[in-house]
């Protein structure tokens, strides 16, 4: 019986990211004067922060005794809003989304179909929602519909992206079977790759809907629409107590959502 | 035999199911239809058909950007650059005791601690950062501080997130070995959990800071500074021509993070 192989007696060291410890010491310097340059341009004004400290409190205050009641009709208005515009522009975004993503596969579309697709999710996704905001609201005029729009925007870059990379993964032995029967292109796709992604479709359309309603609660602030207008009025307003009772709204909205979705994603999956 | 002979034809599901879903899709499209109405009562539809028109009118104004412009930019892309670093930074000074606390393995107390540290994770992530900014700004006026406490207290649901899963993840074994040698839990700590996480930790910091030079551009919006703040006075003005050189400014800036990012996650991970 051979001796087995003998235990390192001495430590080495873990492998690093930067082997040349010159390399290591400029990084660490960079980054500690960056960090000084950093901290020098903040310039904060300490009066004006002594001041905003008593308000501070005040907002501390609002949302320990929210007021749910004094502006209600605007919260309840925002609310419907905010969830309204969430559900059309998910489902509108989804069904959009569904013949980008596919034609943003490798594997099932051709070249000139794939090249403009992946440019749709990419433009989708490089533009902040907020930016769309701005622009629909200009384009739409004020309110919901210009929110809905930006929410089924921004939808389409997060959902076709993945969708397509799902398909790109797939089982391709299924594909060929059906190819095999002499199958379609449209027959190919409804029963090789539907079967194979529709679980994760449903669980990030899902997870998307949570997205879409937390985004909804800000795109107001620029003019969309939903309970980011509200909130924006109350803080405009100094009303900390309304302000308390949104976020607070808000919060449990998010939570619900959250919850619900990863317990339907565990449950349809 | 009197078993019932199977059926002649092959369905997948049972009539019952079959019924469900479509049950299921009927309810969907009934709530999509009452949704849109509800969504659309203060829609200006002339608004709408108008569309087209402003956005080439919009899109005419747009072109082509002011170059002259661009040195103005710089002080502006400098800020949202230290808003977004330094908020990171806050964000994993407040992220990395919560994510410990949260986590099953590394909490101290399961039934009181743990479930305050879920709070303030599902808070900060339910809670935009534009919603933060808001308020900063209402408290402390603008500025630099306002949009950095606001990327901070956003980021840290983020990096406590994926922080804490990672923790509870860890391999059992070399925490066994340290906890054999009669360690305290400080030392179990140092020893065993933090060398295993420091490479997620890492790669956690970095995504996230990439996601908060996304957010710091548009944080002036409300009044934090930076390139956001930009483009509000330009918006306010109809300078269109500036709108579209800080909106260029602004995605060179996503395009160089991401790149960047992705590089360093390459290298740690």
């Amino acid at each position: 019986m051979a001796a087995p192989a003998a235990y390192p007696a001495r430590w080495k060291r873990p492998p690093q990211i930067f082997t040349n410890s010159l390399w290591r010491v400029v990084l660490f310097w960079g980054a500690a004067i960056y960090l000084v340059l950093a901290l020098g341009s903040i310039d904060a004004n300490w009066a004006r922060i002594a001041q905003g400290w008593e308000r501070g409190m005040r907002f501390v205050g609002g949302f320990l005794q929210p007021d749910f009641t004094s502006r209600w009709k605007d919260i309840s208005n925002g609310l419907v809003e905010s969830l309204t515009m969430t559900l059309t522009s998910t489902v509108v975004g989804i069904l959009i989304s569904v013949p980008i993503g596919i034609g943003a596969a490798r594997n099932v579309a051709p070249a000139w179909v794939y090249y403009i697709c992946r440019g749709i999710i990419a433009a989708s996704r490089a533009l902040q929602e907020i930016i769309v905001a701005i622009f629909f609201v200009a384009m739409f005029g004020f309110g919901p519909f210009a929110g809905f729009l930006t929410l089924a925007f921004g939808t389409i870059g997060f959902l076709s992206k993945l969708l397509a990379e799902d398909i790109e993964d797939i089982d391709e032995a299924q594909a060929e079977a059906i190819r095999a029967t002499g199958a379609s292109w449209a027959q190919m796709i409804n029963y090789a790759i539907q079967p194979q992604v529709m679980p994760r479709l449903i669980g990030l359309s899902l997870y998307r809907l949570d997205i879409n309603f937390r985004e909804s609660s800000v795109i107001g602030i620029v003019g969309a629409g939903g309970i980011g207008a509200t909130l924006n009025t109350a803080i405009d307003r100094y009303e900390y107590d309304s302000a308390g009772a949104i976020l607070l709204i808000i919060i449990a909205l998010v939570m619900v959502s959250e919850y619900g979705s990863s317990y339907l994603r565990k449950f349809l999956q | 035999m009197t078993d019932t002979a199977p059926p002649a034809v092959w369905r997948r599901r049972t009539p019952r199911t079959a019924l469900l879903i479509w049950a299921g899709w009927f309810a969907l499209v009934a709530l999509f239809v009452f949704c849109w109405q509800v969504m659309n009562r203060g829609t200006i539809w002339a608004f709408v058909w108008d569309a087209p028109r402003q956005a080439a009118d919009i899109g005419s104004r747009m072109m082509p950007p002011r170059w002259s412009y661009l040195p103005e930019l710089m002080v502006p892309l400098w800020d949202t650059l230290n808003m977004a670093t330094l908020g990171t930074v806050l964000g994993v000074i407040l992220a990395v005791p919560v994510a410990f606390l949260a986590a099953r393995n590394t909490t101290p107390s399961a039934a009181v601690l743990r479930p305050v540290a879920l709070f303030v994770i599902v808070a900060s992530r339910s809670i935009n950062s534009l919603i933060w900014a808001l308020l900063l700004v209402a408290i402390m006026g603008p500025g630099l501080l306002a949009g950095i406490i606001a990327i901070g207290l956003r980021s840290i649901g983020f990096i406590g997130k994926l922080l804490y899963e990672a923790i509870e993840e860890v391999d059992v074994g070399p925490v066994e070995a340290v906890t054999a040698t009669g360690a305290g839990r400080a030392q179990i700590l140092d020893y065993a959990i933090v060398p295993q996480v420091l490479p997620a930790f890492w790669g956690i910091t970095v995504f996230r800071w990439d996601i908060n030079i996304r957010e710091s551009a548009i944080l002036g919006l409300v009044g934090a500074g930076g390139l956001g703040l930009k483009l509000q006075g330009s918006l306010n003005v109809l300078a269109w021509p500036q709108v579209t050189m800080i909106l260029l400014v602004i995605l060179a800036t996503v395009i160089l993070s991401e790149w960047v990012s992705a590089r360093v996650r390459q290298a740690i991970i």
